[in-house]
């Protein structure tokens, strides 16, 4: 079953206070090798922080783009991994082991299917 | 007459072994819907054929074959809903062998523990845990889990619906924790069960101050997970405190339906069996490093229940185990219970030094036992204007009427005493 593993990290610019520091490379690079030598990664990517942009398209077919995330948050998705495991504990599991979640939060999500919802 | 007699006992047997059937099958197709719709079919069935064929030798086992035969033309008619289930199908089947005995098989697994973490989940609310629990292992229908919680059906209903889909559309799997899990996974069921009792045994509102429907099951609850853990202390610790709180059920109403204190209860009234009960699971449950907080509760209430009144109880000890328990868990509410029992060793006004520290406690905000309990003190050392003026902060925050009756009763005998 899939799962999305959605990594928040506070805004950029954000007043939160960051009292456990940032993930490092190294262990973002340590939880990637772990993840993919499992065999439940599908896809996984880090997000730039800096540069998001919004699209909305109005009633009348308007388009309308903005600079930033859509709204002001405290937090921002700064990556996300794809995986592929059995149940929800196993993707808790992944998703506790990721570095994201000792920093910020990670939110745990699954794919739509239209027979199980 | 024989048709009603075969209908008691298949009612009998169904509402003790509900939650087992449930368990079962719900293990077998990973679907709590599927488990509910042939649970009730096998007992229509049953309703059907005992009074004729007679009740059969082993009930759960007729049940359950009937319930799995009922599922599997259920998975031949619906192509859709059999390709759902073939996804869980691969992992089941692993299990197949030992959950599903044929008939006659001679003892049929007892797969409850399954459904109890599955339940009480932690991806799922508190609410939905409790109101979970209390359908599919209590075996309270959806009404009665709504007058449980005193709301209505529908928005139980819905709180029920919305919790099953996400077991189902996250897939929330039905397995026992292994032992590395068990520390993080028990306390949630552990949480769920003793909110049951506590809703039970001083209703958070309504027109009764204990609601013993509640507090039964709650027991019953403690007692099947006691059955199925039953090396686990903390499990014996949440057992015993049940027991020996609820041993003192009968002398904390009186006729009327008013709340009698501890203080006041005549305590002969007290089950003697149930303090004996509760007595004996506390040694193991204690025994050994690292007592946890419901063992360490179990032994304040066993304190209560074996002192002959209240000014006789052992309010040293009594506070040397709130000391216990704050160190495991720093909560304003132990704090608060802890106060009490210094104001009984101390004097009413050592408590109230440890009450004012809580003033600004978050957690307490709202909750009526705070002012009640500085009210309690204030007026033992006669400071009655702010006795009164703490009564009435504590009865625009109690809930329930038996609680708001004596709160009422306090401030009027300060006024005329």
């Amino acid at each position: 079953m899939k799962y999305l593993l959605l990594i928040n990290t506070p805004a950029p610019g954000s007043a939160e206070e960051r009292p456990a520091g940032e993930p490092t490379v190294e262990e973002f690079m340590a939880f990637e090798k772990a993840v993919t030598e499992a065999g439940v990664r599908l896809d996984g990517n880090a997000l730039e922080l800096s540069n998001a942009t919004t699209v909305r398209v109005r009633v009348d077919g308007e388009r309308v783009v903005t600079d930033g995330p859509f709204a002001e948050t405290r937090e921002i998705v700064g990556g996300y991994y794809l995986i592929d495991v059995p149940d929800l504990d196993a993707a808790l599991d992944w998703a506790a082991r990721c570095p994201g979640a000792k920093y910020g939060t990670v939110e745990v999500r699954t794919v739509w299917e239209p027979d199980r919802s | 007459m024989n048709e009603r007699r075969a209908a008691r006992s298949v009612e009998a047997v169904f509402r003790e072994d509900r939650s087992r059937l449930l368990a079962l099958l719900a293990a077998r197709f990973g679907d709590l819907d599927l488990a509910e719709e042939t649970a009730s079919e096998a007992i229509e069935a049953a309703l059907e054929r005992w009074p004729v064929d007679g009740v059969p030798d082993k009930p759960l086992a007729w049940l359950l074959t009937t319930a799995r035969r009922r599922a599997i033309d259920r998975i031949r008619r619906d192509r859709a809903f059999a390709e759902r289930l073939a996804v869980l199908q691969v992992e089941s089947d692993r299990a197949a062998a030992v959950l599903l005995p044929e008939p006659g098989f001679e003892d049929v697994p007892d797969e409850r523990l399954q459904l109890f973490f599955t339940c009480c989940h932690p991806a799922l609310s508190p609410e939905a845990q409790t109101a979970l629990v209390l359908r599919f292992l209590a075996g309270l229908t959806t009404p009665e889990v709504a007058r449980a919680f005193l709301v209505p059906t529908a928005t139980m209903a819905q709180r029920i619906v919305r919790a099953k889909r996400k077991i189902r559309s996250a897939r929330i799997p039905f397995r026992v924790p292994g032992p590395d899990e068990l520390p993080e996974r028990l306390p949630t069921v552990l949480r769920a069960v003793y909110l049951v009792f506590t809703e039970g045994y001083a209703a958070s509102s309504g027109d009764d101050l204990l609601r013993p429907d509640l507090a039964d099951e709650a027991v019953r609850l403690a007692r099947i997970l006691h059955r199925l853990l039953p090396a686990e202390r903390e499990v014996a610790g949440l057992l015993s405190l049940l027991l020996l709180t609820d041993a003192r059920r009968a002398a904390r109403t009186d006729a009327a339906g008013r709340q009698v204190l501890l203080e006041d209860q005549d305590r002969a009234l007290w089950d003697p069996d149930l303090v004996a009960e509760g007595r004996r699971l506390l040694v193991p449950a204690l025994t050994g490093p690292g007592a946890g907080p419901y063992a360490v509760q179990a032994a304040i209430a066993a304190l209560h229940d074996e002192a002959a009144d209240f000014d006789s109880t052992d309010w040293p000890q009594i506070v040397a185990l709130y000391d216990v328990l704050l160190r495991i868990e720093r909560s304003p509410l132990v704090a608060l219970n802890r106060a009490m029992a210094v104001a009984m060793r101390d004097g009413p006004r050592a408590g109230l030094a440890l009450l004012d520290d809580l003033a600004g406690a978050e957690e307490l905000r709202g909750y009526h036992l705070l002012p009640a309990s500085r009210a309690d003190l204030l007026r033992r050392l006669g400071r009655t204007s702010e006795a009164a003026a703490a009564y009435r902060a504590a009865l625009d925050l109690v809930g329930n009427e038996p609680e708001r009756a004596t709160l009422a009763r306090r401030l009027a005998e300060l006024a005329d005493p």
